[in-house]
């Protein structure tokens, strides 16, 4: 009896303290959540409902917006380009900061510094930084002879511009791979030695099988980020030239706030959501198969 | 044998000098546009347009900074963040460590289920209740105000609430207990015990939400509508006119926007490390 009391005592005070985020689960959560499944089955305007129209946006959207479509597209064209590259350009980095060198820390400052600067100052640094005529990029690639493309205002490279800008903020990532790679035992590494391994062997049987876990949760959360890409289209080419840069976020902030499409527009998140989510668990149950960790085997 | 040892060594010398080489030339392109906005921000108008490209305007035009400061409210705009960063790392701290004491120190049953709860509201994109919530700030009459971005912090953010259990759970439940046993209430090995021995991961906390809010472009679109309103990610949008940039002077706003955040990173380069590794465990 008395033992329950104290349980039920201990159960009360854990509550207490996680209060402010049950409260903040509910109000900013589980509210918003429900209400957008609920706004995604009605036309609304942001102020009223005013009708309910089953899964006529979802319909709309997969059947009959080619605008959808095209944002989609663009989506998908900047994820399978950007996470891929983001891994390799993160990986590489890492590996290269891992060098025994005196001056290694310097080099891991400089890599990880643009990974602070603001997404929005980094749209119009990279902006300047690919303007056609007096941009920075094209006056180097002239010195070689080259003529640049237009970048982001050339409907073919726009998408490719935002992809490559998105690997100047890869020092993050690096740093992450960078504590995995040191933590790898030596050990494993002094055995191979021994055995003669190649570096490429080295890498390819110890290092990557030993730091996949982080390679794994690192493809997620990229996953997850490349989805909701926004901030340089919207601040770089406004979605622009020709809807080449319409992300699927930018589309749907455009249906909310600028169209008054709120219905619509809460159909396109659950979307978002559900396609996210697919892509997440196919990935996470192609990759059991590569992912070792280490406490496994006991 | 002596010679294979001696080989092995000059290729490793070798590949450690080539691994140089390309860290020099990495380290070069990561801060070339740091660089380059720098320079520009310092240019005459003529010379930004200038070919071969000018990387020491000499003299530098400083005046581009005052004239960028004055063509928008700038500094109003700097108060408006300063005020929403503030405001969001008091929040944070005071709700987040609650929840983290209450999921790593307080042995009820169901913190467990709690923590899990948490760690998968992270997978919820915001699209999802965006909408939802503009609608219902619009109804509080929040719209415009600096409150839908401040008010969510002060109930505790699951990214921060995590770090923050991981973190208590390195601090020895002897402590706790001792006290407890000693007749301490929870708040009191909370507030006496936990929080100071959590110093470096409180730093690493409000180091974050204080560069989580001076980034945020997305809520301050969509919440802060009259430019009296408006932060700097929102602010700086005001230098260009439909056909025209005047890039010196965005340059120069660019500038002073990422220069704080450079110079926080120098002073608390450790404090940065030690955040980058706790995230880095989850992996």
């Amino acid at each position: 009896m008395g033992r329950t009391r104290q349980e039920r005592r201990t159960t009360l005070m854990g509550l207490a303290f996680a209060a402010p985020w049950l409260i903040g689960f509910v109000l900013f959560v589980a509210y918003p959540v429900l209400a957008s499944l609920y706004y995604s089955f009605t036309e609304f305007t942001g102020l009223d409902v005013t009708a309910f129209v089953g899964f006529d946006n979802y319909v709309q959207m997969v059947t009959r917006d080619e605008l959808f479509h095209k944002s989609l597209y663009n989506t998908l064209y900047y994820l399978s380009l950007a996470v891929p590259l983001g891994l390799v350009v993160a990986l590489c980095l890492a590996m290269l900061l891992n060098l025994n060198l005196k001056e290694v820390s310097l080099y891991r400052t400089c890599v990880y510094i643009p990974n602070i600067v603001p997404a929005f100052a980094s749209s119009f640094i990279w902006l300047w930084m690919l303007n056609p005529e007096y941009g920075l990029v094209n006056l180097i690639l002239e010195q070689f002879g080259i003529w640049g493309p237009g970048w982001v205002s050339d409907p073919r490279w726009s998408k490719l511009s935002i992809v490559l800008m998105a690997q100047w903020g890869a020092g993050g990532s690096a740093m992450i791979f960078l504590a995995a790679l040191q933590d790898v035992p030596r050990s494993l590494y002094e055995v191979a030695d021994l055995d003669g391994a190649s570096s490429w062997t080295k890498f390819r049987y110890i290092t990557l099988p030993m730091i996949s876990p982080v390679i794994l949760f690192h493809i997620i959360t990229a996953l997850f980020g490349a989805f909701q890409v926004f901030t340089p289209a919207y601040i770089m080419t406004a979605g622009g030239p020709a809807n080449s840069t319409l992300f699927y976020v930018l589309y749907l902030y455009r249906n909310a706030f600028n169209y008054g499409k709120m219905g619509y527009a809460s159909a396109m998140a659950w979307l978002l959501f559900l396609l996210s989510l697919i892509t997440v668990l196919i990935v996470m149950k192609t990759s059991a198969r590569f992912v070792y960790y280490q406490g496994e085997e006991r | 044998m002596a010679n294979g040892f001696r080989s092995k060594s000059r290729i490793e010398r070798r590949s450690r000098m080539v691994g140089r080489l390309l860290l020099i030339a990495m380290s070069a392109v990561f801060l070339m546009p740091i660089l380059w906005m720098v320079t520009t921000s310092l240019k005459d108008s003529s010379q930004v347009m200038a070919y071969p490209p000018i990387w020491f305007p000499w003299p530098p035009k400083w005046a581009n900074y005052s004239t960028a400061v004055n063509a928008i409210p700038f500094l109003l705009y700097l108060k408006n963040t300063v005020t929403v960063c503030i405001f969001t790392i008091i929040g944070t701290l005071l709700s987040s460590t609650l929840v983290a004491y209450s999921l790593a120190k307080i042995p009820w049953r169901g913190r467990n289920a709690l923590l899990i709860l948490i760690l998968s509201t992270m997978m919820l994109p915001f699209p999802v209740t965006m909408i939802p919530l503009f609608v219902t700030f619009g109804r509080l009459g929040w719209i415009n105000t600096f409150k839908p971005l401040i008010v969510p912090s002060f109930l505790g953010n699951a990214f921060y609430i995590f770090l923050l259990r991981q973190f208590f759970m390195t601090i020895p439940t002897e402590l706790s207990d001792a006290a407890r046993i000693d007749g301490a209430s929870e708040l009191g090995i909370f507030r006496r015990i936990v929080l100071p021995l959590s110093r470096p991961v409180l730093a690493v906390i409000a180091l974050f939400q204080f560069l989580g809010s001076w980034n945020d472009f997305l809520g301050p679109l969509i919440y802060l509508h009259s430019n009296d309103k408006y932060t700097l990610a929102i602010g700086l949008q005001m230098y260009r006119t439909t056909n025209y940039v005047e890039w010196e002077l965005l340059m120069a706003a660019s500038t002073l926007v990422v220069l704080p955040i450079l110079v926080l990173f120098f002073f608390t380069q450790r404090t940065f490390i030690e955040g980058i590794a706790i995230t880095g465990i989850k992996g």
